[in-house]
This record gives C-alpha cells, structure tokens and sequence, in this order.
C-alpha cells in the first residue's frame, strides 16, 4: 500500500528525518511512537510533499508520489489529518466538511456526505453551523477525521489525534480506528500514548533522532517495556 | 446644507471607484500574500482597453464587460507567468517585481498611444443629471453607485454562496489544508489575480467619463487604493468597501471647502485611522470576509 524508501527531510540545514524505510500493508495500522522533536510529524509532512527539503521515495499503490503536486495525493486515496488539527477560521463547521469534497473531480453529495460524518461523529450534528474553530479541542478532532474521510481515502495519515482531547471523546475515536481495520482503511497513527497506539496497530516502530531504532510488530513492542520507557516516554 | 448632501452623493460615486479598485488590491492581498504595485497600472490599461473597444464598437455596454475579461486575462499572464515562480520567496520579491512591470505598462502605453490622455464623453445613454431632492446630481455617478452595489452582491454571492468562493475563503485563511484537501490552489490564485486585475481594469474604464484616459492615471488610484486597504484593514473586503466609500466622501467634503486639501484630506484620514486602529478598521491577520 505505502512503501517509504530512504526518506530524508531537512530544515534548513539540520536534517530531522534520516533515511527512514517502512511498508504499510492494506488494511494494517501503522503506530509510529518516539519522543517529541524525534521527526515523526516531519515524516508525515514528507510524505504529504510538504517539507520543502526531502529525498527518498513514497511509493502509494506502486507509483512513486513523491514529486506530484501536494493535492494530487487526496485524488489518490492518501488522507492526513495534521497534528493542530487545521480546522479553518471564519468557516462554519458544515464549510469545513464541504472543503473536504470540493476539490474532488467526482462531486459528492453534500447532504449525504454531511450525514455520513453526524452519523459517525454525533457530536457534530448540533454544530453544523457553528465555526469551526469554536469546537472543544475532540471536537475539532473530529471534525478533522471527518473532513478527511470524506473523499473516502484508502489511507489515512493521523497526528496525534488523541493530544489534549478527554478520555471519553478519545474511547470513542479509538473505537472508530477499530472499525476502520474491519473496513480495510490502512492507517499510519503517530502518538504519545503508547498503550493507547498498540491497542489498535498491527505494527510498531520507534523514532529517534529522525531513525527508526525498532521496528516490530505491536505485541513485540508491547512486551518490551524497556524499549517503552526508554524511547517513549515524553 | 443641500450642498452638502450633493456632495456627499458625488463623495459615495466617487468612494465607488475606491471601492472597486480596493477590493481588488485586497481580495489580491488576502489571498495570494502579494502587494500588487501594479494595480493602478492595470487601472490605466483597463481605462484604454475600454476607449479603445467602445471606438471600435460604439458599443459602451460591451465595453463595459470586454474591460474586465481583457484586463483580466493580461492579470492571469502575468501571475502565471512572472509571480508564481516568486511565491515561497520573501513578500518584497513580488512588490519589486510588480511595481518595475507598472513602469513597463506605462511605458508600453505611451509608445502606443501617445503622451497626451484621450478624453472620453459620458456615454449617451448615461448623460444628464436627476434630483435627488436635494439637488441635482449626475445620472453617470448613480449609475456608478448601482453598478458598484451590483459587483458587491456578485462578489458577495460569489464567495459565501459557491464552492469556488469557498476554496478562495479556505485558501486566504491556509492554504496549506486547502492543497492536502486535494485542491490545485495555484488554479485558485491564477483565478484571483485575474479577478482582482479585471476589475481595477473596470474601475479605469468607469472613470474615463470623469478625468480623461492617460498614461499616468492610475499612479494617484495605486495611493488612494492603498489608503482603502489600509484604513479598511488589508484583505478585509468588507473594510476595502466601508473605506473606499469613506476616502470617497472625505475627498469630496474637503473639496467643498478646502479643494487644496482635498488629496491630503485621504492620507490624514489614514494616519488618524493608523494611530487609533493599527490593523485597520475591519483588519484581521490574514484575514477575508
Ligand atoms: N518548522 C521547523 N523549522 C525548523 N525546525 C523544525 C521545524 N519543525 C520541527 N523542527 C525540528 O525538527 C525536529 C523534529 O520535529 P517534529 O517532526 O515536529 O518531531 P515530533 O513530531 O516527533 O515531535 C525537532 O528537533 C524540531 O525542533
Ligand atoms: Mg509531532
């Protein structure tokens, strides 16, 4: 599904993401934990074409997308919801879900799609007409998932989405993850919490430094509390 | 007292003209980062396009929608062509570069047409004057005022109503979740520039009637448009229009009774407006609507 070979990203001259290499398969949820300032938003970024400075290959469904201008990824199935969320100011909360499917070239149905994100997402039906921004944090977390699922990508790139969100609007998301593996939606899940992550992935890697240092499956990393805590915690 | 109503009328007729050619310069800025040097370059060009077309023609209705779309079209070349490599780098690059292409205009326009200006009667249809209770007012300024309200409503339209007008407002806020959203946001710039240089090539033409067509026109609008923008707040539309109604009376009341200071009055205006409200009097950061 996703294949990152060699990845490198730079900010000026300090090179964050240093040669990274993972595959994705379909349907499997991807954790990727490490510290703060390890260069896993960096590495979504990459991915998603929006660090200037990078070298490497992305390979979406077998094509190298690394060179395609940044909208073409959505028109490909490739979704991401960024780590602040990025719920527009000025626009309502309908506005902001009508953003996620007017750039496509199959026009969807605006009622339906709206309906689709209330029904998976309640808490946005009483505030549709609200502004985006006025949301409690899990809420405009939401309305970022919602907004991207509208183009029913086949992959969804998610950073940190439970970060200052309550306990119980981040039960319900990560339930919502768990439907998603049933669905087939490949995921790439970046988080803090750990115990959290390795509920829902299938596999795990560590950054550090802008490397992989571990790179397993779920239940390896779950049973490696030395690697937890030397690694992961903040 | 009824003098100074009909003069207030003239001051919303000719805040008409700011307005329109505001709301470009802003609609540019909110949207694209750029502060267009070359606004009132495109004013002038459009005041040509317009004399030209309607000798061809003697069609001034025509010529009323070649401007825009002729004007318009130059704008969507020049963004394509000479802005867009320039985007990412620092904001001055573009001003540097639009103001030296404002002297090109210029020039172009000289050598083609000529140093002196090309005056241009009222079209037929618009002359004469009609009460307004208070007096008699030209019926070219009314109809200024009412095609002014007109642009207005579509643009309003235009930008809350449709998708299009969505993508524009997303895109002046972040343009960066507009491009992961799948959106081709350059598409949506070239787009802007064109409107927003269509219609200051419009206001060129509209205010051929009052001054003639000449090479140097658009130099004192480029200053009065930058005034709107800054005492309304740049790229908030709703300030380009509030202020440019607001130069247009300011000129025209200090006309009345101090007609030396009638091209200060604006800047004054604007250093009052500056020390009370720096952002100006709608302005947000980055902000549309
Ligand atoms: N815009 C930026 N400019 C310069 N350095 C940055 C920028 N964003 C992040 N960094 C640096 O890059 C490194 C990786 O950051 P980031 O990818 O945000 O890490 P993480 O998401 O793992 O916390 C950090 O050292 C951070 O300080
Ligand atoms: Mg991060």
């Amino acid at each position: 599904m996703l294949s990152l070979k060699d990845i490198n990203a730079w900010y000026g001259l300090s090179h964050v993401v240093q040669g990274i290499s993972l595959d994705v398969r379909p349907g499997e949820v991807a954790a990727i934990l490490g510290r703060n300032g390890a260069g896993k938003t960096t590495l979504l970024r990459t991915i998603m074409g929006l660090i200037d400075r990078r070298s490497g290959i992305v390979e979406f469904d077998g094509t190298d997308i690394m060179q395609m201008p940044i909208h073409e990824r959505y028109h490909r199935g490739l979704a991401y919801v960024p780590e602040d969320r990025r719920i527009v100011p000025g626009l309502s909360v309908r506005e902001n879900l009508r953003l996620g499917f007017v750039g496509l070239r199959a026009k969807a149905e605006e009622e339906a799609v709206i309906a689709e994100a209330c029904e998976t997402f309640p808490r946005l039906r009483q505030r549709l007409d609200q502004e985006g921004v006025t949301l409690s944090g899990g809420e405009q977390q939401m309305l970022a998932i919602a907004r991207a699922l509208v183009a029913k990508p086949r992959m969804i790139l998610l950073d940190e989405p439970s970060e200052g969100i309550m306990p119980v609007l981040i039960d319900e998301m990560y339930e919502l993850f768990k439907r998603w593996k049933q669905q087939g939606l490949s995921v790439i899940l970046v988080e803090q919490d750990v115990e959290r992550a390795l509920e829902v992935a299938d596999r795990a890697y560590i950054v550090d430094q802008g490397r992989i240092i571990f790179a397993g499956t779920a239940k390896m990393l779950l049973n490696d509390r030395e690697m937890q805590e030397r690694y992961c915690s903040v | 007292m009824d003098l100074l109503l009909t003069q207030l009328a003239t001051g919303l007729a000719l805040g008409s003209i700011y307005v329109i050619v505001g709301l470009g310069l802003s609609l540019i800025f909110g949207m694209l980062h750029v502060v267009n040097f070359a606004h009132g370059a495109f004013f002038m060009v459009g005041g040509y396009v317009g004399v030209f077309v309607f000798a061809k023609t003697g069609n001034f209705w025509f010529s009323l929608v070649a401007v825009p779309l002729v004007v318009g079209v130059i704008g969507m070349a020049v963004e394509r062509v000479l802005i867009r490599p320039l985007y990412g780098r620092n904001i001055d690059d573009p001003l540097l570069l639009t103001f030296g292409l404002s002297y090109i205009f210029v020039e172009v326009i000289r050598i083609t047409f000529g140093l002196e200006g090309i005056p241009f009667g009222t079209p037929r249809e618009l002359r004469g004057a009609v009460d307004i209770g208070v007096g008699f007012i030209p019926l070219y300024r009314i109809f200024l005022v009412a095609l002014t309200a007109a642009i207005l409503i579509a643009l309003w339209l235009f930008l809350e109503k449709t998708s299009y007008g969505l993508i524009v407002r997303a895109g002046a806020r972040d343009p960066e979740i507009v491009r992961v959203l799948g959106i081709d946001i350059s598409r949506v710039w070239l787009f802007v520039f064109g409107l927003g240089t269509g219609i200051a090539g419009l206001a060129g033409f509209l205010s051929a009637p009052i001054q003639s067509v000449n090479p140097d026109m658009g130099v004192p609008v480029l200053a009065e448009a930058f005034v709107v923008t800054v005492v309304g707040g740049m790229g908030s539309l709703v300030g380009s229009v509030v202020a440019g109604l607001l130069v247009g009376v300011v000129v025209s009341i200090t006309s009345l009774f101090a007609p030396d200071m009638a091209r200060v009055s604006i800047f004054i205006l604007m250093a009052v407006v500056l020390l009370v409200r720096p952002q100006g009097l709608f302005g947000r950061k980055g902000a549309m609507g």
